[in-house]
């Protein structure tokens, strides 16, 4: 039988503030364990919580990033449950009146353009950090319990069911990370767990409307495992179903090692969450004028973007993606094109001289100065410098921050391209070089690089390979 | 409506993870009996038209400024753990978390 593959993604993400969502414990990440703890999110008697300003007005800017209907009065519940990570043995959370509800994200996938639905955008506080001591997760043994991460605000993004692959969710995991990068709302870093992603996932047969027994697939840590994860529980999913037997409704853990799902065995009624209106914070209550700022100051969003710089600067769709997948990268190519306008020229630098010298030096895109790159490329347009010479000053650039006007008149790197300065050199190089005169003579390419590597050199690179190629051609053949 | 209160004080007790001794189950099935019998006399209310109220006051919530604050020292955070390791509080081993609650 056809299978057709369910998956909602349900996303957590960590606002960038500077301290946790109810108290001013610092939110630095791999500080040492429990040293940013304080009574409030220790969940000690007697002490209470206080929203802030900065998590609320993130989490709002993510909603109207991702198109979400942000709601003027919303409540926080407790979620209760028994967990080490958890100090207070409940969750404060968002039940039935979330932040914002609905939204969407544009999204491409195999040629076509699609929107995801969001069901929900809430917040949230963080749980503690565990760390399993031993080698096997389950037997003998403790756990250590760091609540530096507790009280950290999270934002919690659900998805509807409408992701249908690996590869697909993925993606959509991808984009929406640029969006909150784009929105500022969160640094996203998977490998630090500010970005974290659990996926539902259910078969069905085609054509079928009703939804299969789901699974809950976690401890996905990359996105590349979201992939292979989704795709490997289709696989087991397909497996049991096609044998005739049933899905079990279960929560499997992802072993990034062994590459397969395992279940985590799940009792009855373990998920009552006993929800109830946290009686310590009163309900959230936004005005119009407060959203309506934030609004203004959502900046462009990558999707946006992308199609802009294909019509504005007339880029490939392959670059544009690439240019807006990294808000720096978009920001920088910008900035540079209000003031040097061969945009194909400076969409070649970018993609390849610049991006190898960043790697090569470890400099980060922002730490280009924009004014630099432009005088560097008018530098090489004018004939001024020549190629290489362009190459050995960006490098220096990028890894010093020095203007390349700078440099070539300190250094005297201008170009030597007319003929007059050009000939006696050249005249030098074939008295000198009998054999790869005629070499080129009978038609040796390779002898005419030869020689115009010796006028190069001889003039530390700045003469015009160009301009010595017709001058040699000349001479030699003419 | 046959509601076993015997067997909702279980349940209830162990998702709050309390121990109770039979004569203490006894007397609290009668009352969550009495309070649920309450509830249900308020439900028969005719509440057309009135908002639902989660607290009682109608002030919405303060926001503060997302500034640091020293937190506490490791000590005090300490005081009332009753296993650590270095930095770390110890706890038993959750994982298979389940089983703990059989």
């Amino acid at each position: 039988m056809k299978y057709e593959v369910v998956i909602g993604l349900e996303i957590h993400v960590e606002l960038l503030t500077a301290s946790k969502l109810f108290c001013g414990c610092s939110t630095a990440f791999g500080r040492e364990p429990n040293s940013h703890c304080c009574p409030v999110c220790l969940g000690l008697p007697g002490s209470l919580p206080v929203f802030n300003r900065r998590a609320i007005e993130l989490s709002v800017t993510a909603a109207l990033a991702l198109k979400s209907e942000v709601q003027l009065r919303s409540r926080f519940d407790r979620k209760n449950y028994f967990y080490p990570d958890l100090p207070k043995a409940y969750q404060v959370s968002q039940f039935d009146q979330p932040l914002a509800r609905g939204g969407y994200l544009a999204m491409e996938y195999e040629g076509k353009k699609k929107l995801i639905n969001l069901e929900r955008v809430h917040l949230e506080e963080e749980a503690g950090k565990l760390i399993h001591a031993g080698d096997s997760i389950i037997g003998a043994g403790h756990s250590l319990v760091d609540y530096n991460r507790a009280g950290i605000p999270l934002l919690e993004i659900v998805t509807a069911p409408e992701l249908h692959s690996g590869e697909e969710a993925r993606l959509f995991l991808e984009d929406l990370r640029t969006v909150l990068l784009y929105a500022g709302v969160s640094d996203c870093k998977m490998e630090e767990g500010s970005l974290r992603c659990d996926a539902n996932i259910s078969l069905r047969p085609a054509g079928s409307s009703e939804l299969g027994t789901k699974a809950e697939v976690k401890n996905m840590n990359s996105f590349r495992s979201v992939e292979l994860a989704l795709d490997y529980e289709i696989k087991r999913q397909q497996q049991v179903l096609s044998a005739g037997g049933v899905v079990n409704q279960e929560t499997c853990h992802w072993d990034e090692e062994k590459k397969q799902t395992f279940s985590m065995r799940s009792k009855e009624g373990s998920s009552d969450y006993r929800y109830f209106p946290e009686p310590d914070l009163l309900p959230l209550v936004l005005e119009k004028s407060f959203v309506a700022e934030l609004a203004r100051t959502l900046p462009e969003m990558p999707a946006k973007r992308r199609e802009r710089f294909q019509e504005q600067y007339n880029l490939e769709k392959k670059e544009a993606f690439m240019f807006t997948g990294n808000r720096e990268m978009g920001d920088l190519f910008e900035a540079v094109a209000k003031i040097y306008r061969d945009y194909r020229n400076l969409a070649n630098w970018i993609q390849g001289d610049l991006l190898y010298q960043l790697r090569e030096s470890g400099k980060k895109i922002k730490e280009v100065e924009p004014a630099l790159l432009a005088n560097l490329l008018r530098l090489l347009d004018e004939g001024r410098i020549n190629r290489p010479v362009a190459k050995e000053l960006l490098a220096e650039m990028v890894q010093t921050g020095t203007d390349p006007v700078d440099l070539v008149k300190e250094r005297g790197l201008e170009q030597i391209s007319s003929r007059e300065s050009l000939l006696p050199l050249l005249e030098q190089v074939i008295a000198e070089n009998p054999e790869a005169v005629e070499n080129y003579r009978q038609g040796k390419k390779k002898a005419l690089a030869f020689l115009v590597g010796k006028v190069m050199a001889a003039t530390k690179g700045r003469a015009d390979p160009a301009e010595l190629n017709r001058l040699f051609e000349e001479k030699i053949q003419g | 409506m046959a509601v076993d209160f015997n067997a909702e004080v279980d349940y209830v007790a162990r998702l709050a993870r309390l121990f109770l001794e039979p004569d203490e189950k006894k007397r609290m099935a009668g009352q969550l009996s009495d309070i649920l019998k309450t509830a249900r006399r308020i439900q028969e209310l005719d509440t057309t038209g009135v908002e639902p109220t989660s607290h009682v006051t109608e002030v919405p919530a303060v926001l503060r400024e997302d500034q640091v604050k020293p937190s506490l020292p490791l000590n005090r955070i300490m005081q009332n753990v009753p296993r650590r390791d270095k930095g770390y509080l110890k706890v038993p081993r959750i994982a298979d978390s389940q089983q703990d609650q059989d």
